[in-house]
């Protein structure tokens, strides 16, 4: 075990290098230059001279594996250096932001989860009945609706829902106010992009319960155990989902990750300045430092994400760890 | 594949399962009877690709005109679906936004599914150290989420129909070489492979002829997939404004500008354009399940 877990963790050391340099890569090789957008922005032409002074500024002079080498260093230290747009600590830029987006993604992913897994083993459980065919609908079409056009819709309906009994539209607040302070006006901002984030995922993690439940169920062992004459509800919760979580929580674990993505579109739809939305605004502004920050943020989450769930696989499945 | 087979004694049997052999007639109908919501998905596959491919035709509108005229106009027997800001006519753009999707979606799954194809297959028949640089590759391309990556791709390219397929194209690779190296594995081991390299048969000839018909199955269930994935990330990306432009007729772009600004008054702006992603991603989604459980039994139910 203890084998197994160190050679993962260190396959993560590659991983995570590698998506450094591509990350620098892929900003190096953007046209255009954070200086010019930066100083064209104030109006007016912009000299040469300005640009060159800009560029030493950041430091944009200096060899590029030297650059390299300082982004790597500045990763290690957790230092990420400052916004080349804003000039503010690209750390402080994150954190400003982070709490919304948090917020949305432990929300939404945990709503869906707690819908999913159980609707999830009840469809399998009985197949082909109303609640199956709901159950699989309902996650069909969670994986076809693009997430910007629910939360569109669900903003429609509750303008007109709310101008229709109340008798003025309401919208969802935009200014994020901490759940301790304020939860009503906390929960109001934050459940409708909770809901649109988490459809998807609800419905993916939904189709994979029942998948595997359907798989589970014909297995030899649960026959034996019938055989035994053990409790329908024992063989459920004690023998069937025991192995059938397997491949729903390597699911669930890969889905957060990815969730940030759903992130940098259902901010823009509710007009939150979260991180997604400054993702966008880095990579529209060139903001090399910034954008570099946040794409490995996003990496770390999501190679973290795979290391977890192999982890802790291996735990509950001891065939992984031996092999 | 089954032609090269020698027959090895056994003729009747051979004879036999020749004559039982179904037409692709029979298929066809087997795979209707079979599979009613893949078809249903397959028929929405085919309205999108007919509406997209002879949108001239179609159209009753010029998608890209405007008529001040006629500005954010209810669906009426002139507009069947109404008209946006500009008064232009929903239903003549979302008709032409069909072709941009499936432009989008086809070529991105197809080059990069192919793509993927032959370095899943290489990575899996060479391996050694080969197959473990490109997996360590892949998984430092599949730890960016899709519609990251995509944003990164087009801020080097830029926008448009183009750039926009590049981006998809890219994050799609992995994750279909992925697939099918897992599969190409497993064919690998299978002693024909051994034989064709005792026959003396180049590295090419034996990936292309022998390993990738065998791993065609997962390569095809891959790729509808997708056609899925990419369709939506079109609309997102154009969505954000990183991805078709203006006049370019496309759904997730007609969901950008009025949409939300018009979304009491006008609500149809809102409506269409979503309605017309999400069925169209149904159906491929639909369709690519449906074919999975045909190719692959062993998958059926998942």
């Amino acid at each position: 075990m203890y084998l197994y877990i160190i050679k993962r963790v260190l396959l993560v050391i590659p991983t995570l290098i590698g998506a450094a340099a591509l990350v620098f890569l892929l900003m190096r090789l953007i046209p255009g230059d954070v200086c010019v957008i930066r100083l064209g922005s104030s109006g007016g032409t912009f000299d040469p001279k300005a640009v060159a002074l800009c560029h030493q500024e950041l430091g944009m002079n200096r060899p590029i594996w030297v650059q390299f080498f300082d982004f790597m260093w500045g990763i290690v230290r957790f230092d990420f250096g400052t916004s080349m747009w804003s000039g503010k600590p690209v750390t402080t830029e994150i954190w400003a932001r982070l709490p919304v987006s948090l917020e949305i993604a432990l929300l939404g992913s945990v709503l869906a989860t707690v819908i999913a897994i159980p609707l999830g083993t009840l469809s399998a459980l009985r197949q082909n009945s109303w609640l199956d065919v709901f159950v699989r609908v309902f996650a069909i079409g969670g994986i076809a609706t693009p997430s910007f056009w629910l939360g569109i819709i669900s903003l429609l309906i509750v303008l007109d829902l709310t101008s229709f009994f109340l008798g003025a539209a309401w919208m969802p607040p935009i200014d994020y106010v901490p759940f301790f302070e304020d939860p009503i006006r906390n929960l109001s901002m934050v459940l409708l992009p909770a809901i649109t984030i988490g459809y998807r995922y609800s419905a993916i993690t939904m189709r994979m319960t029942r998948s595997t439940m359907l798989e589970v169920m014909r297995e030899d062992y649960i026959r034996t155990a019938r055989a035994k004459g053990l409790i329908h509800k024992l063989i459920i919760n004690r023998h069937a989902l025991k192995n059938a979580m397997l491949p729903v929580v390597t699911l669930i674990g890969i889905e957060f990750a990815f969730l940030i993505g759903g992130l940098v579109v259902t901010e823009q739809v509710f007009n939150l300045n979260g991180v997604g939305r400054l993702f966008v605004q880095a990579v529209q502004n060139q903001d090399y430092t910034l954008t570099q920050a946040l794409v490995m943020m996003t990496v770390v989450v999501f190679v973290f994400c795979n290391l977890v769930v192999d982890l802790l696989y291996a735990w509950l499945d001891p065939r992984i760890r031996y092999s | 594949m089954s032609t090269t087979v020698p027959t090895m004694g056994l003729p009747a049997a051979v004879d036999a399962s020749l004559a039982l052999r179904p037409t692709v007639w029979m298929r066809c109908l087997r795979f209707v009877r079979r599979e009613p919501l893949g078809t249903f998905g397959l028929a929405l596959v085919i309205v999108m690709a007919v509406t997209g491919s002879m949108a001239e035709l179609i159209a009753p509108y010029n998608p890209t005109a405007n008529d001040f005229s006629a500005m954010t106009e209810a669906p009426s027997w002139a507009h069947l679906l109404g008209t946006d800001q500009f008064g232009r006519d929903l239903l003549s753009r979302l008709i032409y936004g069909a072709r941009t999707a499936m432009i989008v979606g086809l070529s991105s799954a197809l080059v990069g599914g192919v793509i993927g194809l032959v370095l899943g297959v290489g990575s899996a028949y060479f391996g050694g150290l080969i197959d473990l640089v490109m997996q360590r590759i892949f998984d430092i391309v599949m730890a960016f989420p899709l519609i990251i990556l995509a944003l990164a791709v087009v801020s080097i390219f830029g926008t448009g129909v183009q750039n926009v397929i590049i981006a998809i194209t890219i994050p799609l690779i992995p994750r279909c070489a992925r697939v099918v190296r897992s599969s190409a594995l497993a064919i690998r081991e299978i002693p024909y492979v051994d034989a064709a390299r005792a026959c003396g048969f180049s590295h090419s000839r034996i990936i292309l002829r022998h390993m990738v018909p065998n791993v065609m199955a997962p390569f095809l269930i891959m790729i509808t997939a997708s056609v899925g994935q990419a369709v939506l990330a079109e609309a997102s990306l154009s969505y954000l404004g990183l991805g078709v432009q203006e006049p370019v007729p496309a759904w997730g772009l007609m969901l950008q500008g009025g949409a939300e600004e018009y979304a009491s008054t006008a609500p149809w702006i809102a409506i269409f354009p979503g309605l017309a992603i999400m069925l169209s991603v149904l159906g491929v989604n639909l369709f690519g399940d449906a074919m999975r459980d045909t190719l692959d039994p062993k998958m059926r139910n998942r």
